[in-house]
């Protein structure tokens, strides 16, 4: 299990390192001087020129991303150039919305779709199948934006059942956060459905074909004992890993949905960090996201491990 | 499987030829490739036409009726600059229909030109190439994109470059996992001990070999360029005001969604309608290629 961990790690971070190159790299490519956006159209050339030295800005690229690299794994991450205050607690507080709202969509859509793409697997090309299929298909095509700005129509416009802007305030209870990001997490859901309710009904479709399956039935276990106790866990097993690697493509869905309900989240400073040229705050953010997702890739593998003694001792 | 009609002598001379006739039957029964397809049509002749077929200029501003609701006369209202709704959803076809396409070609090129160096040379080359390919894969498309169209400039064509950059990797994986299988046949070394050069075994001989994948991926991807150039439009990252593009529209219009929703509804039940045509048609080709 050790080696299985260390090996995974192994691919794990020297693609870590190579997103870090990437983001460097490109923050590189921001047009205008860093200790000119500071300081304004008014300063002297020698005042930018100090600023400059003191920011490091005049040393060889290669030092400057040593310094960053280093500066960003023992927590030191530099100050907004939009803020002028420390990136680290203010982009912490982000993760934090951010992860609320991730975790309120995960736990409603995982249930719906396993259990929706179990159902439409164990009716194979059944009408109900079908259904299931082809909602599932066009409910994942549709950009967050559109559902959201649907959702947001009917059900915070039209209904008011939910604010149109998800701000909770910050002495909000549990229940009263929740029913603010109950909207934003709809059009985050809509898209995870059909990949996860998909892979739940392959891993369904096939194990259900296989011949331990076969042995059980005809041997006269009860269906519903067969399907629970022998075919869930083998079906699951690749939607497990599909779930993993959504998470991370769940940032992606974050930006444009905390961008529609203006929610103070992570994906919404990726933006505006980008937008407003912010270099520092981009390049943490930028970072952080990378390792959430490598994490969440990492997580997933471990659980099939954990839950598949083949995927752990075969190489 | 010879198609009726086929002289049996052809059969095993042209099987892959006589292919093309039963895929497009198994499309034309295929309800919902039909009904995508056909939204697909409908919003292709809608990005074309737009100037005849829209009741008002999609750009001429209004100022006596900013934000008038549904009426007979604005069949789907107007928007915060007095401007029709129906005519600029009509004329909003044209930006994503042009930027996705492009898009998705552009990654085809790029993709299959990786793929197939990359399956059919194999060794050091074939392992630094499918390494990029991971570690573009492994980012959330938006994200990069993001920060490329952030800093790099916001325009049309830089989407179409960015979505392009970030859809070959994919791409190249379907072609090189197809050119694995055909590199090993018999044809392959024929040509090489005919003195094929590399470059032409691999464009020439392999890659018609490859098609029935590679118009999988092709329809697949165009659905995403789709989702992916809408989105970028939404993030304000893509073409500018005043177009009517539908992501741009609905960014720009949701400050007035409490007063004017129908300035949002109709973009985006326009390019729900186009996406999920898309999808519905490319399920179908897929399908049908399967069988």
């Amino acid at each position: 299990m050790a080696r299985f961990l260390l090996r995974r790690l192994g691919l794990a971070l020297p693609a870590l390192w190579l997103v870090s190159v990437l983001i460097f790299a490109l923050a590189e490519i921001v047009p205008g001087d860093v200790a000119r956006t500071i300081l304004g159209p008014y300063a002297t050339p020698d005042q930018v020129a100090a600023l400059r030295h003191q920011l490091g800005a005049d040393q060889p690229v290669p030092v400057r991303y040593a310094a960053w690299l280093g500066g960003f794994v023992i927590g030191r991450w530099g100050d907004s150039m939009v803020l002028h205050r420390p990136v680290r607690p203010f982009v912490l507080a982000r993760l934090g919305n951010s992860l609320t709202l991730a975790l309120i969509a995960l736990v409603c859509v995982i249930p719906i779709s396993l259990g929706l793409g179990v159902v439409a697997g164990l009716n194979e090309d059944h009408p109900v199948d079908t259904a299931i299929s082809l909602i599932g298909l066009s409910l994942t095509a549709i950009p967050e934006f559109v559902s959201g700005v649907i959702v947001l129509v009917v059900f915070g416009v039209q209904l008011r059942w939910f604010p149109i802007i998800a701000q909770p305030p910050p002495a909000a209870g549990l229940g009263e956060r929740i029913h603010d990001l109950l909207l934003p997490s709809i059009p985050l859901m809509l898209v995870l459905f059909g990949y996860i309710a998909r892979m739940a009904r392959a891993g369904m479709v096939e194990v259900m074909a296989s011949a331990y399956i076969r042995t059980a039935v005809l041997k006269g276990l009860p269906l519903r004992y067969v399907i629970l106790k022998h075919a869930l866990r083998n079906a699951l097993l690749p939607t497990i890993t599909v779930i993993g690697s959504q998470v991370g493509w769940l940032v992606g869905g974050l930006v444009v949905v905390e961008t529609l309900f203006t929610y103070p989240g992570l994906g919404k400073l990726i933006y505006d960090s980008a937008v407003g040229h912010d270099v520092p705050v981009l390049e943490a953010t930028a970072l952080l996201v990378a390792a959430i997702f490598m994490l969440s890739n990492l997580g997933a593998d471990l659980l099939v491990a954990l839950l598949n003694p083949r995927v752990r001792y075969s190489d | 499987m010879a198609v009726a009609g086929t002289p049996a002598g052809d059969v095993d001379a042209a099987p892959r030829r006589v292919a093309g006739r039963p895929v497009l039957g198994r499309l034309l029964r295929n309800a919902a490739f039909l009904a995508g397809g056909a939204v697909v049509a409908f919003w292709v002749f809608a990005a074309l036409e737009w100037r005849v077929i829209s009741p008002y200029d999609p750009f001429a501003v209004g100022p006596l009726h900013p934000l008038a609701p549904p009426s007979s006369v604005h069949w789907l209202g107007t928007d915060d600059l007095g401007r029709d709704v129906l005519s600029r959803v009509l004329a909003g076809a044209a930006p994503v229909l042009a930027i996705a396409p492009m898009a998705t070609l552009l990654s085809l090129l790029g993709g299959t030109t990786i793929g197939l160096v990359a399956g059919y040379y194999r060794g050091l080359l074939d392992d630094v190439l499918m390494r990029l390919v991971d570690a573009v894969m492994s980012l959330p498309v938006i994200i990069p994109a993001t920060v490329v169209l952030a800093l790099v400039g916001r325009s049309a064509v830089n989407v179409i470059l960015a979505v392009a950059v970030l859809f070959s990797p994919l791409v190249a994986r379907t072609v090189r996992s197809a050119v694995l299988v055909e590199r090993e046949r018999e044809y392959v070394d024929a040509a090489r001990l005919r003195g094929d050069r590399g470059l032409f075994i691999m464009f020439f001989e392999i890659l018609p070999n490859v098609t029935s994948p590679l118009i999988v991926e092709g329809t697949v991807r165009l659905g995403y360029a789709v989702f992916t150039a809408g989105t970028l439009s939404f993030l304000q990252l893509g073409i500018q005001p005043p177009s009517p593009d539908w992501g741009l529209t609905v960014a720009l219009e949701r400050a007035f969604v409490q007063i004017a929703p129908w300035t949002v509804l109709a973009p985006a039940l326009a390019l729900a309608s186009l996406v999920i045509g898309v999808n519905l048609a490319a399920d179908g080709v897929r399908r049908a290629l399967a069988e």
